[in-house]
């Protein structure tokens, strides 16, 4: 009896945190949502939400969500994989992670030269005799920069679950008979699912609402979800339509959480916790 | 972990000494003492030693913070928080924030120089009598180019000439809705301020037609892109290209024939100001001619200042591309507050046409 109201007592500041940072600023949104910009109460945002202009946009958020994402889990699957097998892997894990501790606008300024017409990537082009190539500002530059942004958060998780995996799983798979593409996607793959999930999770999600690199980088020729609560809220100053563009952000994230949501199963069971 | 811990509590510890060690500092020269003002102003619009040299003269300390559009600046003052006591506003924001009771206004006896302002600038329809503000800069939109990676020979007396055909991929728009909407309206041979729907479609239509030429729609990063030579045209403040081309020569401007917006950015003391006496010390300083002189020198916008222009050099003040004659401002357009919902009209608009953009 005494343990369990010490463990209600430990709960307090975890649900007054989630109260205050998570729940409160959800509901505000909502509720500022249904106002129109006189302050009526109304579902005006949201009609004006189903317009082509807005089902544009989300679409176009989420064709370039889905492109950044898979790019990234293109390179970082078998850069987390290759990590576990070599001699200092945390040694090396932690030079991969070192970047993403460098504040975000920083790198993307760093690109904007990187990629100038007059920057290395030409001036290296350059010496094979190619013509001078307008990089910055293309739909390349903007995925390219996004995904360098978000390979550590998709390396770490799957290295994790790279890491806990058995070995000898994959002996036993080889001595059976399996040949090395099966053993991967019979065996390691699946073993390393939750990895990818939360990878996917992570990067995905964000780069729904990238705000910064598209008009750094992209010249505001890409436009996200995330731009247009920027302009609703300090451009025009519709509070009321930035609010329910936030809240359609939310009920997407909501549905990838429950699409990527993780069972706990397969590491734990078949593999053994080091 | 316990590393991590104790790494963390160093930097904590080392961080408050040195906060200690700099307020002790600051106030054995006398510097932390109550007499600060805030200063809220767009970025890359002012000389730096002015702010020095002010509060050497004044002994008032001024805290420095920069905005990057009118909207943004008036969500802030309206949001309360920090107590802003000088900000610099263009017309139309002026207006807005007049209507929404966030000006306080200002006592002409303690601004002596406020004679040296060309009559002009003064007493204008959006702060008659100039109960509120006071001349900061003045300037106009048009289009610096650079004729040497041209490939015909235009000249941009007409906006019509953005959608030459040899400017694939070349030209780079100034992140602004009015601004960019404005084009589109100009071409047209419509007003900057309409509110007719209709004007406003066919302008957007006409603005996707320019689309193939569109490098990129940025803001500040403008004037670095133009420095270097890496576009060929840009959609700028006439102070931005004043900025680009003291640094390359190459480069030109022109405001179009079929007019353009005309602005002026003022002084104001916003309502959450916490030092109205330091804040009109301040407007005054700026507008002693040597200072505005200066000021004008380093910032490259056009200056109301009459007696700042006898001091400057008059190959700048002559240039009629910066310093339009009064019949040339004739054709110039003043913004409007057109009020939320028109506003919220440019901007869907203007988003529709980034989105075409790609």
């Amino acid at each position: 009896m005494q343990s369990s109201s010490k463990r209600t007592y430990y709960l307090i500041p975890y649900l007054a945190w989630m109260l205050l940072f998570v729940i409160a600023p959800i509901i505000l949104v909502v509720y500022f949502s249904l106002f129109d910009l006189h302050g009526n109460f109304s579902f005006v945002n949201y009609q004006n939400f189903f317009t082509s202009v807005y089902l544009k946009l989300t679409l176009s958020s989420f064709w370039y969500a889905l492109l950044i994402t898979g790019f990234t889990l293109l390179i970082a699957y078998p850069t987390a994989y290759w990590l576990t097998k070599t001699k200092h892997k945390h040694l090396w894990l932690l030079l991969i992670i070192i970047p993403s501790w460098i504040n975000l606008l920083l790198k993307t300024y760093a690109f904007i030269g990187i990629f100038g017409v007059f920057g290395p990537i030409n001036a290296f082009l350059g010496m094979f005799g190619i013509d001078q190539q307008q990089i910055l500002y293309t739909d390349f530059s903007f995925i390219f920069v996004s995904v360098y942004i978000f390979i550590p958060f998709m390396i770490l998780p799957i290295f994790n679950s790279l890491d806990k995996m058995n070995p000898t799983l994959i002996d036993a798979s080889r001595d059976l008979g399996a040949s090395t593409w099966t053993t991967f996607t019979k065996v390691i793959f699946p073993l390393t699912i939750n990895g990818v999930k939360s990878g996917i999770q992570a990067v995905f999600i964000p780069s729904l609402s990238l705000f910064m690199i598209t008009r750094l980088i992209a010249g505001n020729k890409v436009i996200t979800l995330g731009t247009a609560i920027e302009q609703q809220f300090l451009v025009t100053q519709n509070w009321g339509m930035g609010s329910t563009i936030a809240v359609f952000l939310i009920l997407f994230m909501v549905i990838i959480m429950m699409l990527t949501g993780q069972k706990d199963k397969g590491v734990l069971l078949n593999g053994q916790n080091k | 972990m316990k590393d991590i811990v104790r790494a963390t509590i160093a930097i904590v510890v080392i961080c408050a000494l040195l906060f200690y060690a700099n307020f002790q500092l600051n106030e054995t020269t006398g510097r932390a003492g109550n007499d600060t003002i805030s200063v809220y102003n767009w970025g890359e619009y002012i000389d730096p030693e002015l702010i020095a040299e002010f509060e050497e003269e004044t002994g008032i300390t001024v805290v420095y913070e920069t905005f990057d559009s009118n909207e943004a600046m008036m969500t802030k003052i309206e949001q309360g928080g920090t107590s802003y006591d000088v900000a610099i506003p263009s017309e139309y924001a002026i207006e807005k924030m007049k209507e929404n009771k966030l000006l306080i206004p200002i006592d002409h006896s303690k601004i002596p120089n406020l004679q040296n302002i060309d009559p002009y600038f003064l007493d204008l329809p959006f702060d008659p009598g100039n109960e509120y503000s006071i001349p900061y800069f003045w300037g106009t939109v048009g289009i610096a180019f650079n004729p040497a990676l041209l490939e015909d020979n235009l000249t941009f007396e007409s906006w019509e000439d953005l959608w030459d055909a040899s400017l694939n991929q070349e030209v780079i728009l100034v992140d602004g809705a009015r601004e960019v909407m404005g084009v589109g309206l100009n071409t047209l041979g419509y007003s900057l301020n309409t509110n007719d729907e209709a004007q406003l479609y066919e302008a957007t239509e006409k603005l996707k037609t320019l689309s193939p030429n569109i490098k990129a729609i940025i803001g500040d990063e403008i004037v670095e892109t133009m420095r270097r030579g890496e576009a060929a045209v840009a959609l700028v403040w006439s102070g931005q290209a004043a900025d680009i081309m003291y640094v390359n020569e190459d480069i030109d401007f022109a405001v179009p024939i079929e007019g353009s917006n005309l602005w002026f950015d003022n002084m104001i003391i916003p309502k959450t100001a916490a030092n109205v006496e330091g804040a009109h010390k301040f407007i005054n300083f700026m507008l002693d001619p040597e200072i505005a002189a200066r000021n004008a020198d380093y910032v490259g916008y056009s200056t109301p200042n009459e007696k700042a222009i006898e001091l400057m050099d008059p190959e700048v003040t002559g240039d009629e591309r910066f310093y339009p004659t009064e019949e040339m401002r004739e054709r110039l357009e003043v913004y409007q507050n057109l009020g939320v919902e028109t506003l919220g009209l440019y901007n869907e608009l203007f988003l529709e046409f980034k989105m075409d953009a790609q």
